[in-house]
């Protein structure tokens, strides 16, 4: 990862695959980003990092006993650590919950942002003789990874590095989640199904957005496929590279009846057995490689949901204006008496007879006041949109660029991973040989 | 060797064998050129050099025809052979090769190339070049075992094959036949008793064997040492031919396990090329939504479908050159039992008519009958000629083995320097293409 601009702030683990990106040199030229100074996110002036994972007891919100596990957070002023300084680092524990709820709370208050998304919540794309078990050792280490990945992402995005809530969340263990809940950010939300109902119903959407919502569909699936195939591929390879440890067996028990070539044959045994084990190691590699796969997986969902907020704040709009123009033509009906669309009113009118002029004055007065509201209306939805547009295009294009680089390290990774797999390969094989020529 | 795609064989049209010209007359593709033999030259003998036709012949065979040579200065004479001093040199070259389809009204058979060079007195000419089919091998192999009694005789392939299961004129199984019946001539020329057998001349130097099928299978009774039917019992076996018994009985379990595991591996394998497939097609499947990520995407796809050949051309090898000759030591095994068998027999004859003959000799004071003591010498003459078998036996199969398993673990090796090839280009042309784009970035 040849990178100029990354930031001496990434934290110090030794996790080879995690990508965090800096964001901020390379994309700012490009952006034209006046929400945030330049350089400044947090990760500039904090060392963050996920050390640990530990497993607690404790009663759950239904009062029951259940074992989860926690998640040190630890920080450190990055002036700190540049002056060479070694402080202690500020720690407290999370679980995978509060990361969720921090998540939730970002996504609502940041609309416009493809949100980085958790490691995955229970073990999928699981190949044979990996565990789907979430206490599973290797399936908490992964995670443990995952969240600091989270963690260094959020920190490092130019808006979301700025969330008081997040500052909370990596410095206030205690009272941490009654702050987020005040905020009222689960009243904000929107529903599921004025979202949806957005979706289908909304008349003009911005071209662009509806290509990205396209785009994360192709994303999403491709992602999918390709974790299904690798995982189906994994399996397969572990029988291969298993089977050969039955060689390691026989090659043992015939060297028995063997006088000269007795010696060689063991020795050969020894590294088939060696072999076989070596895809153990292989595999759990590869697992790094299936978790940044499975991180844009995830990513592309994030995408969609700003999308969708897309065609909701325009939706809206539109129904905004439509009600507007609506209440205009009522208004004009009503001064010059000219009907022209079907009202109800109308109907009782002619049916009843007209209504007296007070009632009518009365009636001009509202719809005034309310036509006010409406253009006031139109007016903030106007605004609403277009901001979320500006914004989540600008952060759209970041993604983009994030992703590009990050996918395409994790191709040039596997490649490495493959290069390594081989050679270790013909370095057992060359062992079994110089036993066989010995015999 | 490896195999393409399956070709038609060269048919040599409507000829019967008999009627082909002989090759010195004809104009036939002939053993020409000079022969590049893995190995030391130094040891070659002139004879070698003389134009064996390697470009047919399998290294392995020209190989392990020079292990031979190493192979018969470990040999202890033996005194009863009054050729034993020439052991270290040879002079007789015998290789099988150039399988061409006849087809005549009555059938479809294959033929081979015998080739012979020799110094031997024995033989009118130096070289002899001709064709056999599978049934003179057969006839060869019926012929010796009947003559040559008390010596282990190689096998031959399997003769009969499923009709429907297997296509006996495929390109692969030819191949596989051939190699497995130069193994038997080659072994059966480097034998010190059984290459100056007037049979193996036969096979080598006439036109028409005129075998006679129905009478060939009969043996003459004196020649040969009757089995089960005889009704003797045997005693006490000496011990190290029990032992003998027992290491063949482990030993054939062993390469029954070994066959199956190959066998298993080449199935898991082939599931995993499956897989492997439909994973390179993923990859460029994807290539359609992104741009950026185009060529890093397509250049995996390759690198993968790269992997797959790697790993079809393994299975194949595996196939054809591990698999066969696995099982032709099983044969080599069983043969080797019957001829344990056949000396067993011949010691409880002996043990048979001793007994008779001693009750006899008390009864009435008969001398020992000739026969007994014809069937002590037959019983030593076995027990000898088995020993300096069994020694021989052990000798090639340790040859034989070292070079099938080294073949594997070449053939491994091999496969994995194709795949980590097909990765390291990968890199280096994605890293071109980042140097590229970095310098047209700072531009």
């Amino acid at each position: 990862m040849a990178e100029d601009g990354r930031d001496e702030s990434l934290a110090t683990d030794d996790e080879p695959d995690h990508t965090a990106a800096d964001g901020n040199n390379s994309l700012n030229n490009s952006l034209n980003n006046t929400m945030v100074e330049e350089g400044s996110t947090l990760l500039h002036t904090m060392e963050i990092c996920v050390a640990e994972a530990e497993r607690r007891n404790g009663k759950n919100t239904m009062n029951m006993q259940e074992t989860f596990t926690v998640y040190l957070v630890e920080t450190r002023p990055m002036d700190a650590v540049a002056e060479g300084r070694n402080p202690a680092p500020d720690s407290l524990w999370r679980r995978y919950s509060e990361f969720e709820l921090l998540r939730n709370y970002l996504l609502v208050t940041h609309p416009y942002i493809v949100v980085p998304p958790l490691p995955e919540k229970r073990a999928e794309f699981v190949w044979h003789k990996l565990s789907a078990d979430n206490m599973d050792p290797d399936f908490v280490e992964r995670r443990r990874v995952g969240l600091e990945n989270f963690l260094l992402r959020v920190a490092s995005h130019p808006v979301l590095s700025n969330d008081k809530i997040l500052h909370h969340f990596l410095t206030e263990e205690h009272g941490w989640k009654e702050v987020v809940y005040e905020t009222g950010f689960q009243a904000k939300a929107d529903s599921r199904l004025r979202a949806l109902s957005a979706t289908f119903r909304v008349r003009n959407p911005d071209k662009r957005f509806m290509e990205m919502k396209h785009y994360s569909d192709e994303l999403q699936s491709h992602t999918s496929q390709l974790l299904r195939a690798r995982a189906r591929v994994a399996d397969r390879l572990y029988g291969v590279y298993k089977v050969h440890g039955n060689y390691g067996r026989v090659f043992s028990e015939w060297s028995a009846i063997e006088r000269e070539m007795g010696d060689g044959l063991q020795s050969a045994g020894h590294h088939m057995d060696a072999y076989a084990a070596s895809i153990d190691d292989i595999l759990e590699e590869e697992e790094h490689y299936a978790d940044q796969l499975k991180e844009y997986l995830f990513y592309a969902e994030a995408l969609r949901a700003v999308c969708r907020k897309h065609e909701l704040t325009q939706f809206e709009l539109e129904m905004a204006s439509q009600d507007l123009i609506s209440k205009k033509q009522q208004q004009e009906e009503l001064a010059t008496g000219i009907v022209r669309t079907f009202s109800f009113k109308g109907m009782t009118n002619k049916l009843f007879g007209q209504e007296a002029p007070e009632q009518r004055e009365a009636r001009l007065k509202l719809l005034e006041e309310l036509i006010a509201e409406g253009e006031e209306t139109v007016k903030e939805k106007t605004v609403e949109c277009e901001e979320h547009v500006e914004r989540a295009w600008v952060d759209m294009q970041r993604f983009k660029e994030q992703k590009d680089k990050d996918l395409r390290e994790a191709l040039i990774n596997y490649a490495v991973m493959q290069i390594s797999m081989c050679k270790k390969g013909i370095q057992m094989w060359s062992n079994a040989k110089e036993c066989f020529l010995k015999m | 060797m490896s195999v393409g795609a399956p070709r038609v064989l060269a048919s040599s049209g409507q000829k019967p064998i008999t009627e082909i010209l002989h090759p010195l007359s004809a104009a036939e593709d002939q053993l020409s050129g000079t022969v590049s033999v893995g190995g030391d030259k130094s040891t070659q003998e002139a004879g070698l050099t003389n134009g064996t036709p390697v470009e047919t012949s399998s290294p392995a065979s020209t190989s392990s025809l020079f292990n031979r040579l190493q192979l018969d200065d470990d040999l202890e004479a033996d005194v009863r052979d009054p050729y034993a001093e020439t052991t270290e040199t040879r002079d007789l070259f015998v290789t099988v090769d150039d399988p061409k389809k006849h087809v005549s009204t009555m059938e479809t058979y294959i033929t081979y190339r015998v080739s012979t060079k020799t110094s031997r007195v024995e033989f009118d000419l130096p070289d002899y070049c001709l064709r056999r089919r599978y049934q003179d091998f057969d006839w060869l192999r019926i012929k010796l075992e009947d003559s040559q009694p008390t010596h282990l005789i190689p096998p031959l392939p399997e003769k009969f094959v499923m009709k429907g299961v297997v296509d006996r004129f495929s390109e692969e199984f030819v191949e596989t036949r051939m190699k497995a019946l130069d193994k038997f001539l080659k072994r059966v020329s480097d034998h010190p008793v059984l290459s100056f057998n007037p049979h193996l001349n036969t096979f080598l130097t006439a036109k028409d064997l005129n075998k006679r099928q129905g009478l060939a299978l009969l043996t003459k009774v004196g020649e040969s040492v009757k089995h089960a039917a005889g009704g003797y019992k045997l005693r006490a076996r000496p011990a190290e031919f029990c032992a003998m018994g027992e290491y063949l009985d482990t030993f054939n379990q062993k390469l029954g396990t070994i066959d199956r595991i190959a066998q298993r591996i080449l199935k898991e394998q082939s599931e995993y090329l499956t897989e492997l497939r439909e994973y390179g097609t993923v990859y460029s499947s994807w290539v359609g939504s992104e741009e950026e990520l185009r060529r890093p995407l397509e250049g995996v796809s390759g690198s993968v479908t790269s992997c797959c050949g790697a790993l079809e051309d393994l299975g194949e090898g595996m196939s054809q050159d591990f698999l066969p000759v696995l099982r032709e030591y099983v044969l080599y095994v069983e043969s080797m039992k019957n001829v344990l068998r056949k000396r067993d027999q011949s010691q409880a004859e002996y043990e048979g008519r001793l007994e008779a003959a001693i009750i006899r000799k008390q009864e009435d004071r008969t001398p020992m009958p000739v026969e007994v003591e014809k069937c002590q010498d037959k019983v030593e003459c076995f027990n000898a000629d088995l020993k300096a078998d069994w020694e021989r036996w052990q000798s090639n199969k340790r040859q034989d083995f070292k070079q099938l398993l080294t073949g594997m673990a070449d053939k491994n090796v091999n496969h994995y320097e194709k795949c980590q090839a097909a990765w390291e280009s990968l890199i280096t042309l994605l890293q071109d293409k980042q140097t590229e784009d970095k310098t047209s970035e700072s531009n």
